[in-house]
């Protein structure tokens, strides 16, 4: 028996998790009952070497790939229980998106694809659109509102990415190497506002990386390695701590 | 959500346009197929079209307009006493060459005997002269046509007031009517019933078909059959003759498969074009598609999105096509070419793309129905 009841605190429980790709006959398993665990008010940090399962965890923990076995619980919510449907539904009020490629839709423009996670919500063009303009000040372009992608700079996109992340006020970001595609410099300035505007008592945020120039932003990391989480610390001993 | 796929369709200018040449190409195949599908199928019953009368009555085993059977000159007399009949007038339709009194080859016509009491079934449509003329010695009327073609292959302009010969009997132009071309191009001459015996080919039977009228209070379906039953000859309202004949055709000549072949083509290269290039716009989506689906968009507004995308397309294309094709139709020289535009066409061709345009957006929702939203974090 699993004896974990999550606690207020608690924001991600995984138990016991298991998950496998498929090819045909072949069967590789990814990730190896996986314990883990990430608190509210806290940016966790999962890290380890390319291949070893960090995005697939991710994927799992906010709901977008199911688990072979064992039991996810993310904001109270058993998602190794939930429908397909309602754990669309589950993602669209309360994960909030960073990925490595930004992913910003190339037609809309820097306002409108802030505006994607109201939209999708149902909320007006009218009443989406102004809050968007809100959160692209707050990440520092106001001026690119009615930018496309393609005009702004990597760092620029990113902090796009990071204000559609926060717009609905999602009680979990999710970032997937949200500095791979970034230089060094520009990769701090992200993560710095990062913390500033997506740390927060009432959310989540974790982070997956291979990029020890960021570990310092962490509160908590868990070292993963083929599949399994190794162990989890306050900060990553054998990493630069004060580069930024 | 939809304003987001209109973004995205209209986002990438060279992608929307191809997407609606596609339907536009597809439309116009189509429409220029059924057009000539109706422009053939209107051949079939020209005669009813250039002679106008209610009710025709024929040889019990004629099967269609072109086919001009012998009746004996008294059945004119016995349509005449069926009760009901308010006239009837005898008519001959038949084959007769044209030459120049000159000489030289013969040019084919079809010959049109007219009752010269009623000229019930004369052309209506005079250019120049009158019908009235027909009443003179040696006069006809000719199809307009007939004289470009006498002009184009025998060399001579013939005008009003000249004269030909046809079975060596003088011909004087006497009218220059606007008629409908028959099958096999064929042009007219009107002459009187009596008159048509000496152009025609010689032969024994002058009547093949009797037109008729209702009387006050009577209907022509009613009369027709009337008539059938009393005489034991054919008799049909109009519109019974022609549905006969365009029946005829369709099922007897093979004019419908290869109008069926030219509509088919369009048809399956509007699914092939259009649906492949909008498969693969939703394709090269994927990612897109994949960010929204992880976002928390449902499989519905996606398909919803995806549907009004596939709509607009349709819309755009379908409107584009019947734009052309509209443009291109009135350009034609009037009644020449065997293409009909009539209202019908768009709406069948309109059925036609909207299924295109379902079956591609089925087909593309079935595909973002299986997007994994994981594959976002995938670089
Ligand atoms: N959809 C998939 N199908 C098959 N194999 C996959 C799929 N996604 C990931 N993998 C494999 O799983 C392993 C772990 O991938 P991933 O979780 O992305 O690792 P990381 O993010 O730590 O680099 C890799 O070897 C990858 O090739
Ligand atoms: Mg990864």
């Amino acid at each position: 028996m699993n004896p974990f009841t999550p606690s207020p605190e608690t924001a991600v429980h995984l138990s016991r998790v298991d998950k496998a790709f498929r090819h045909g006959d072949l069967v590789t398993p990814i990730l190896k009952q996986v314990e883990f665990t990430a608190r509210m008010g806290e940016m966790t940090f999962v890290v380890g070497p390319s291949g070893c399962g960090k995005t697939t965890l991710l994927s799992v923990l906010c709901g977008t790939l199911d688990a072979d076995a064992g039991e996810v619980t993310t904001l109270g919510h058993a998602l190794h229980q939930m429908s397909p449907a309602h754990i669309t539904r589950f993602r669209s009020r309360n994960v909030g998106f960073i990925f490595q490629q930004f992913n910003l839709l190339p037609t809309l423009t820097a306002a409108e694809n802030i505006a994607v996670p109201l939209r999708i919500q149902g909320v007006s063009a009218g009443k989406a659109i102004p809050r968007a303009r809100e959160w692209l000040a707050r990440v520092g372009i106001p001026e690119k509102a009615n930018e496309r992608p393609n005009r702004l700079s990597g760092g620029q996109q990113q902090r796009v990415a990071i204000a559609r992340a926060l717009v609905h006020e999602p009680a979990l970001i999710v970032c997937d190497e949200p500095t791979s595609a970034l230089d060094s410099a520009t990769g701090h300035q992200v993560m710095d506002l990062l913390r500033e505007t997506g740390r927060a008592s009432q959310r989540a945020v974790i982070v997956v990386t291979h990029d020890p120039r960021i570990y310092s932003y962490a509160d908590c990391v868990a070292q993963m390695e083929d599949g399994r989480i190794l162990r989890v610390t306050a900060s990553v001993p054998d990493a630069p701590h004060s580069t930024h | 959500m939809t304003d987001i796929g209109l973004r995205m369709l209209f986002g990438d200018r060279a992608k929307y346009a191809m997407l609606v040449s596609g339907v536009c190409f597809a439309t116009i195949l189509m429409t220029q197929g059924l057009a000539l599908f109706f422009g053939i199928l209107g051949f079939s019953y020209a005669t009813m079209t250039n002679i106008r009368a209610p009710i025709w009555v024929v040889d019990p085993l004629v099967q269609q307009a072109g086919d001009n059977q012998p009746l004996r000159d008294t059945d004119v007399n016995r349509v005449r006493s069926v009760e009901g009949v308010a006239w009837a007038a005898p008519l001959y339709v038949g084959n007769a060459q044209a030459r120049l009194l000159t000489g030289g080859a013969t040019q084919p016509l079809m010959l049109v005997g007219l009752d010269a009491d009623t000229l019930a079934g004369a052309p209506t449509k005079l250019v120049e002269g009158s019908i009235h003329d027909l009443r003179q010695p040696d006069s006809v009327v000719v199809d307009a046509r007939f004289l470009e073609m006498m002009g184009a292959l025998r060399g001579v302009q013939l005008k009003l007031g000249d004269a030909f010969e046809m079975n060596d009997r003088r011909a004087v132009i006497v009218g220059i009517a606007k008629v409908a071309q028959g099958m096999a191009g064929a042009t007219y001459v009107f002459t009187t019933w009596d008159r048509a015996r000496h152009y025609a080919p010689a032969q024994r039977r002058m009547l093949t078909h009797v037109l008729a009228s209702p009387a006050p209070g009577k209907t022509e379906a009613e009369v027709a059959q009337a008539i059938s039953r009393q005489t034991g000859l054919r008799a049909l309202t109009e519109a019974e003759f022609k549905r006969m004949s365009a029946r005829w055709m369709l099922f007897n000549s093979p004019i419908p498969y290869v109008v069926g072949l030219i509509v088919g083509i369009g048809f399956i290269i509007g699914l092939g074009v259009s649906g492949q290039t909008f498969y693969t716009f939703v394709l090269e989506n994927t990612r897109q598609l994949g960010a929204l689906k992880a976002m928390g968009a449902s499989n519905l507004k996606l398909a919803l999105m995806i549907m009004t995308q596939a709509g607009i397309v349709g819309v755009v294309g379908f409107g584009l096509g019947v734009g052309v094709m509209s443009g291109f139709f009135a350009m034609l020289p009037e009644g020449r070419a065997p293409l009909v535009l009539l209202w019908q066409i768009p709406v069948i061709v309109l059925i036609a793309i909207t299924l295109i345009c379902m079956g591609t957006a089925l087909l593309s929702v079935w595909r973002v129905t299986r997007i994994e939203p994981a594959i976002v974090f995938r670089a």
